[in-house]
C-alpha cells in the first residue's frame, strides 16, 4: 500500500530538468528579445525621468499650491484642501520631499497607464462574455500571485530599474480598474439602453453618451483603487530599483532604523490619504445628479 | 381610413429553437403545451393588425399578453420569429442596420413606461437626445427642444435633473424627447401606467390636446381599459399573444366578442364611450338642442335634461339633423348591460 502514502511525484532529476528547461527557454527569449522589449519601453522611461525632474524642479510652494487647487476643484471641501497642504508641508519639513516627488511621479505615470489600458480592456469585457471569460482568470492570477514571483521574469527581461518597477506596479494595480469598468458598464440600466436603441443611437454613441457616463462612478472607484494599490506596491517595487519613498523603507528594514522606516511609511500613508480623499470626493460629486427632491 | 402600419402574420417565440417551434405553433400547438412540453414561450401568435394613419391605435391586454413585445416589433427592438411589419410600403423587419437606425432616428420615436431618461442629463439635455443622435447642431436642437418642453408644460425646469422631478414630470420629459424628433410615428409603451390616477388623466389630456394638432400615428399600449377607451381611435385586445378583438371603442363596448372581453367591459362607464349617433332614433318634429352625432352620451345627458322637450336633435358634420335622442335613450345607453336580467331577478 505504499502508493497511497507516497505521492507519485516526478523524479528529482526529471523535475530539475523540467525547471531548467523553463529557465533556459526564458533566458533564450530574454537574450533574443530583451533588447527589443527594452527599447520598446524607452519612451516610457524618458517620460518617467522627465516627469520626476519636472516635479523636482517645481518650487515646493507651487507644488503644494497646485495640489491644494486640485483638491479644491475636485472636492470643494476646505478640510481636504488644508489637510493636503499641511501633510505635504510636513513631508518636506521632515526631509522626504525628493523621495516623495519620485513616488508621486511614478504613481502618476502608473495611474495614467492603468486608465489608458484598463478602460478599453474593461469596455471590451463588458461587451463580450467571451472576453470576460478570458480576462477574469488572468486578473485573478494578477491579484493573487505573490508580487515577488512576477518580479523574477520582469527583472530577467528588463534588468533592474524604473521601467521594470513600473511594470510590476501596473500588474498589481490595474485589475480593479478593469473590473470596475466592466462592472460599471454592465450595471447600466437596461431600460435606458433600450431607449438609446429606440432613438437610433449607434454603438459608439451608446458607449460614449450613455454607458460610460453612467458607469463613471464605478470607473472612478476603480481609479481610486488603482492609486491606492500602486502606492502599496511602491515599497516592493523599490527592491528592483524604483526610487522614492520605498527605498528608505527598504534601507530601514535591513538596518533596523525604526524612525526612518516609520517616517517614510507615514509619508506613503499621507500621500495615499490625499489621493484617496481627492479622487473619492470627485467621484461623489460626479453623482450629484442622483440627489432627488426628497433628499 | 388610410393604413400607416400594417402587421402581417407576426410570430414571436422565446426559447432556444424558435424556428422549429414555429412550425409546431402553425400546426396548432397551444401556448400552454409549448410552455410545458417544449420549454418555449409563445410571445406573439399570428398577429395581423392595420393601424390607422394619424390616429391613436391602442393595444390593450393584461400583463403577459404580449403587448409590450408587440410594440417593440414596430421599431424592431425585438427581432421577430416570423412575419412582416409594413410602414409606408417598407418592411421594417427586412431593413439593414443603417436603414433601421435612420428609421428609428427620424420616423418612429418611443415613450417608455419607466421613463428611461438619462439620469446624468438635465431636462434640456434629455429632450435634445434624439436630435443630437440625428446629428443636429446643439444650438438649433436646444431651440427646437425648448418649444416641446414648453408644450408639455415644463418651461422653467430645463436645468433640472430627472431625479429632481416627480414621475408625472419625468414622463413629460419622455414625451417631449419623443416629440422633438418630429417622427410621425409615436410608440407609447404603457407610458402612463406608472403614474398616479390624477396625473394619468392629466397626461392623457396633454396627449389628446397635442394629437388634435399634430395628427401623428400613435401606438399606445395599456393594460387599463378605461384609458384605452378614452384615448383610442382603434383598439386591439390582446390575450396570450393573440389579437382577440379589434375595433372602435364603441364596438368593443357594445359588441364584446367573447365573455373575456364582456367581463372587462361590464364595469365601464358606457356614457363616456357611446356616441349619440349610435343610439339615435329617426328624426321627429319636436324641438331640442342640436348636438353633434359624435358627442358622448354622458356629455349630452346634462344638456338634454335641461331641454324642455327632454330630447336633442342629432346632427352630422354638416349640421344636418339626422336623428333624435330622448332622455330615456340616454339613460338606457348608460345602464350596465346586465341590468335587465338583474331587474328580472328582483
Amino acid at each position: 500500500m505504499e502508493w497511497l502514502t507516497e505521492f507519485p511525484e516526478l523524479g528529482r532529476r526529471d523535475l530539475r530538468d523540467f525547471r531548467k528547461g523553463i529557465d533556459q527557454g526564458f533566458k533564450e527569449f530574454t537574450r533574443s528579445y530583451g533588447e527589443n522589449i527594452e527599447s520598446f519601453f524607452e519612451p516610457l522611461l524618458h517620460f518617467l525621468i522627465w516627469l520626476e525632474k519636472f516635479l523636482l524642479a517645481t518650487p515646493w510652494p507651487l507644488f503644494i499650491a497646485f495640489v491644494a487647487l486640485v483638491a479644491w476643484l475636485a472636492s470643494r471641501s476646505i478640510k481636504i484642501v488644508v489637510g493636503s497642504a499641511i501633510s505635504l508641508f510636513l513631508i518636506g519639513f521632515l526631509g522626504m520631499w525628493e523621495d516623495t516627488m519620485s513616488t508621486v511621479s511614478i504613481i502618476i505615470v502608473c495611474t495614467l497607464l492603468c486608465i489608458g489600458l484598463g478602460l478599453p480592456i474593461g469596455i471590451l469585457m463588458s461587451r463580450s462574455d467571451r472576453a470576460q471569460g478570458i480576462v477574469t482568470p488572468i486578473l485573478d492570477v494578477m491579484q493573487t500571485i505573490p508580487s515577488f514571483v512576477y518580479l523574477i521574469p520582469v527583472v530577467m527581461l528588463l534588468g533592474i530599474g524604473k521601467v521594470p518597477g513600473l511594470l510590476s506596479v501596473i500588474i498589481y494595480a490595474i485589475p480593479p480598474m478593469i473590473r470596475l469598468t466592466n462592472l460599471g458598464i454592465r450595471l447600466v440600466d437596461k431600460e435606458v439602453l433600450e431607449a438609446a436603441d429606440a432613438f437610433g443611437a449607434s454603438p459608439w454613441q451608446k458607449l460614449t453618451q450613455v454607458q460610460i457616463p453612467l458607469a463613471l462612478p464605478n470607473i472612478f472607484a476603480g481609479v481610486n483603487q488603482t492609486i491606492m494599490m500602486s502606492l502599496a506596491m511602491v515599497v516592493i517595487a523599490s527592491m528592483i530599483g524604483v526610487t522614492g519613498l520605498g527605498q528608505p523603507v527598504l534601507k530601514a528594514i535591513s538596518n533596523q532604523y525604526l524612525a526612518m522606516g516609520l517616517l517614510n511609511g507615514l509619508a506613503i500613508v499621507a500621500l495615499a490619504i490625499i489621493f484617496d480623499r481627492i479622487s473619492q470626493s470627485y467621484g461623489k460629486r460626479l453623482q450629484s445628479y442622483r440627489r432627488g427632491l426628497g433628499e | 381610413m388610410e393604413t400607416k402600419i400594417e402587421i402581417k402574420h407576426l410570430y414571436k417565440i422565446f426559447g432556444d429553437d424558435p424556428q422549429t417551434m414555429l412550425q409546431k405553433v402553425r400546426d396548432g400547438v397551444s401556448k400552454d403545451e409549448l410552455n410545458d412540453q417544449y420549454n418555449h414561450v409563445l410571445g406573439l401568435s399570428d398577429i395581423n393588425l392595420k393601424m390607422p394613419a394619424k390616429g391613436i391605435q391602442v393595444v390593450m391586454g393584461l400583463s403577459g399578453s404580449g403587448k409590450s413585445t408587440l410594440i417593440r416589433h414596430i421599431n424592431r427592438l425585438i427581432e421577430p420569429t416570423a412575419g412582416e411589419v409594413w410602414i409606408d410600403g417598407e418592411n421594417v423587419l427586412s431593413m439593414d442596420e443603417k436603414t433601421l437606425r435612420d428609421f428609428r432616428r427620424n420616423r418612429a420615436s418611443m415613450v417608455f413606461q419607466k421613463f428611461a431618461l438619462l439620469p446624468h442629463r438635465t431636462v434640456m439635455e434629455n429632450t435634445i437626445y434624439g436630435l443630437a443622435i440625428q446629428g443636429m447642431a446643439e444650438k438649433k436642437a436646444e431651440k427646437h427642444a425648448s418649444h416641446w418642453i414648453e408644450r408639455v408644460g415644463l418651461a422653467g425646469y430645463e436645468d433640472n435633473y430627472p431625479g429632481q422631478l416627480s414621475g408625472g414630470m419625468q414622463q413629460r420629459v419622455g414625451l417631449a424627447r419623443a416629440l422633438a424628433t418630429d417622427a410621425d410615428i409615436l410608440l407609447m409603451d404603457e407610458a402612463f401606467s406608472a403614474l398616479d390616477p390624477l396625473i394619468r388623466t392629466d397626461m392623457q389630456n396633454i396627449l389628446l390636446d397635442l394629437q388634435q394638432e399634430l395628427h401623428k400615428t400613435i401606438v399606445f399600449i395599456t393594460h387599463d381599459l378605461e384609458e384605452a377607451l378614452r384615448i383610442g381611435d382603434q383598439i386591439a385586445i390582446l390575450r396570450d399573444g393573440e389579437v382577440i378583438q379589434q375595433g372602435t371603442p364603441q364596438q368593443i363596448v357594445l359588441k364584446p366578442k367573447d365573455d373575456y372581453i364582456a367581463d372587462f367591459t361590464k364595469d365601464i362607464n358606457r356614457g363616456r364611450v357611446i356616441q349619440l349617433k349610435t343610439i339615435m332614433k329617426a328624426p321627429n318634429d319636436k324641438a331640442g338642442p342640436e348636438l353633434s352625432g359624435e358627442m358622448l352620451v354622458e356629455d349630452a345627458a346634462q344638456l338634454v335634461t335641461e331641454s324642455p322637450s327632454s330630447q336633442a336633435r342629432v346632427t352630422d358634420d354638416h349640421g344636418n339633423v339626422i336623428g333624435v335622442v330622448g332622455i330615456n335613450d340616454l339613460i338606457r345607453a348608460m345602464a350596465r348591460p346586465d341590468i335587465e336580467s338583474r331587474l328580472e331577478e328582483l
